[in-house]
């Protein structure tokens, strides 16, 4: 029974790790069409900001927001000097983004090291609790609250703002969204920038509960994929009910199946595309 | 002189280059980086298949040649099995996995078909990396040893190249045949113009499914060649910078010609070649390569080359 609930929670974690990172990934899709491959990257450079900034001594949240800044920064200045060029051209951008993937992965290596270093908690989150006569971390009860608030303020900035009203109409339909006098290129600065900051806030997120380690970046590029095939193309509500089942999976295939986990982790998506190739909450085939 | 007889002329010339070779380097470390470059050719050609005629672009192709590479070694290795029956097991099965991800991974198309093949990709890597009993995990498998076609000993540079080259030529002349008959006008076909072949009453989705498969064959048959020349294959010869690197190859080439992707692998091979004498970062370079290629040169070397030939021919008339 333990056993079940100690897993459940890791699971949870893991899930609202993911979401992080998928969150960026799918919003950056459903509006530019760019299959990002470069997120997984902005995802380990986050965590290594984090990771520079807390060992010179400042605190957890000061490491959140550098890492969310500098990423964020970073993905606005990509967007406009490159990806910007590209537009229309998917393959174009698919080399570019990889192009940046492999300069941003040898850039933290040459940087940060190759030995995995770990992060320790914030101190208001560091210890574990008591529920049911079990013991859990209390980090991954706060991992699974964050994941929360961030779907709810991600729901309230797409449905209830300007700005979200505006990227919703340009995800319908673009030349209409244009036709009305919404600047579109800055409406995708500001998305990409909104993603990649994400992406690198999951990245210091999960620092604690993943270590920062060189090859993060490719480790969690297929996960964000899987969770973004799973939940459809460019739906947030897709990518959080995908980024909690992968998470199970991943977190319950790793205890039960240790040498088949990564195998066990496509499987749902080799099914859901069986059945349904837009996966669960996608609109179009893209 | 004639355009056509000039390329057959320029052919000739380049065959008649790569059989004299070894002669002309006169050095084991050139002979194998010719090698090298050939192999690389093969499984850029096989790729192009995919990228260049049938407008599918997989991440995941450097799996075929691991899984090529892997069951080909540990049939020898475990099973004391020969060159030749291993081999051809190898191939089979490949092919055979070409044919179920084809299945799976043609349920889309642009770039969902992309990350469909970059996670096919992930899994093969997966395996190779943690099924440790069988793969040997990160160290591998190594001590395999290069076959004796006919009684011919392998082991010298240049005896290993002529291997090589002919294997590559064969490959060529069947790739060739291939895309120019009309099947290989029906993938260009489904590439430019898919609902309108799919209203011909052609079946787009066959069509694209024989490509995927003959190109993983093509790409095993790459991996044999990639583990014969290396005779040790990891994990990390599946990874998806190998899987990028054959595309760039391709991209930087120029995809859909049959020259393209021999000129992007030369380069590739020859530039990762000398850069690691020089630097350690040769991912970081292969990354300023793809965002030069992708933003100055995106329809590629040969095709910009022809396009300049044209634009001197044009010149020359007025």
């Amino acid at each position: 029974m333990s056993f079940w609930l100690i897993q459940s929670l890791n699971s949870l974690a893991l899930g609202g790790v993911l979401f992080t990172l998928a969150a960026g990934f799918s919003l950056i899709f459903g509006l530019m069409r760019i299959a990002n491959l470069s997120h997984g990257a902005y995802f380990m450079l986050g965590a290594y900001v984090g990771l520079s900034v807390i060992t010179h001594g400042h605190g957890f949240f000061v490491a959140l927001l550098a890492a969310g800044l500098a990423v964020g920064a970073l993905g606005a200045v990509v967007e406009r000097l490159i990806l910007r060029r590209l537009a229309g051209n998917s393959l174009g951008q698919v080399l570019a983004t990889l192009g940046i993937a492999f300069i941003i992965a040898d850039f933290s290596l040459w940087v940060w090291g190759g030995d995995p270093q770990p992060v320790d908690a914030p101190a208001f989150l560091a210890g574990s609790t008591q529920l049911f006569g079990l013991v859990f971390p209390l980090y991954r009860v706060g991992v699974v609250g964050f994941a929360i608030l961030l779907a709810i303020s991600l729901w309230l900035l797409l449905d209830k703002t300007r700005l979200g009203m505006m990227i919703r109409a340009s995800v319908d339909d673009m030349q209409m969204a244009r036709g009305i006098g919404i600047a579109a290129s800055r409406l995708f600065t500001i998305v990409f920038c909104l993603g990649t900051a994400l992406a690198g806030i999951g990245g210091v997120i999960a620092a604690p509960i993943l270590s920062v380690y060189p090859g993060m970046d490719s480790d969690m590029l297929p996960l964000a994929l899987v969770v973004v095939i799973l939940g459809g193309l460019g739906s947030l509500a897709g990518a959080f009910i995908g980024s909690f089942v992968i998470g199970f999976i991943y977190s319950f295939g790793q205890a039960l199946f240790p040498d088949l986990a990564y195998i066990i982790l496509f499987l749902p998506m080799v099914v859901i595309l069986a059945l349904r190739p837009r996966g669960l909450f996608g609109r179009i085939a893209a | 002189m004639k355009y056509w007889t000039m390329k057959r002329a320029l052919l000739i010339v380049f065959i008649a280059l790569l059989a004299i070779l070894p002669w002309l380097t006169g050095s084991d470390y050139y002979t194998n980086l010719a090698s090298q470059v050939l192999i690389a050719a093969l499984f850029a050609l096989s790729l192009n298949l995919l990228v260049g005629y049938a407008g599918l672009t997989s991440l995941g192709h450097a799996g075929f040649l691991g899984l090529a590479a892997y069951s080909s070694a540990w049939l020898m290795l475990n099973l004391q099995w020969d060159h030749a029956s291993a081999g051809a097991a190898a191939l089979a099965g490949s092919t055979v996995v070409a044919a179920l991800f084809g299945l799976i991974a043609l349920r889309a198309s642009g770039i969902s078909f992309l990350m469909i093949t970059l996670a096919l990709g992930q899994i093969l890597w997966g395996i190779a990396y943690r099924w440790a009993g069988v793969t040997g995990g990160d160290n591998g498998l190594s001590g395999i040893s290069r076959p004796h076609p006919f009684g011919l000993d392998l082991g010298p540079a240049s005896h290993f190249y002529y291997f090589t080259l002919l294997v590559f030529l064969l490959v060529w002349l069947l790739i060739a045949l291939w895309v120019r008959s009309p099947f290989g006008a029906s993938i260009r076909g489904t590439r430019d113009q898919p609902r309108r072949m799919s209203a011909l009453g052609f079946n787009v989705w066959l069509i694209r499914w024989i490509t995927f498969t003959v190109s993983g064959f093509f790409g095993a048959v790459a991996g044999l060649m990639y583990v014969y020349y290396q005779q040790f294959i990891s994990p990390h010869s599946l990874a998806l910078a190998n899987s990028a690197e054959m595309l760039l190859m391709v991209i930087a080439g120029g995809p859909a010609t049959l020259a393209g992707p021999v000129v992007g692998a030369a380069l590739v091979v020859l530039l990762k070649n000398i850069a690691s004498g020089y630097i350690d970062r040769w991912i970081m370079l292969l990354g300023f390569v793809f965002l030069f290629i992708v933003l100055f040169v995106p329809n590629g070397i040969v095709p910009g080359i022809a396009k300049l030939r044209q634009q001197c021919r044009n010149k020359e008339r007025s």
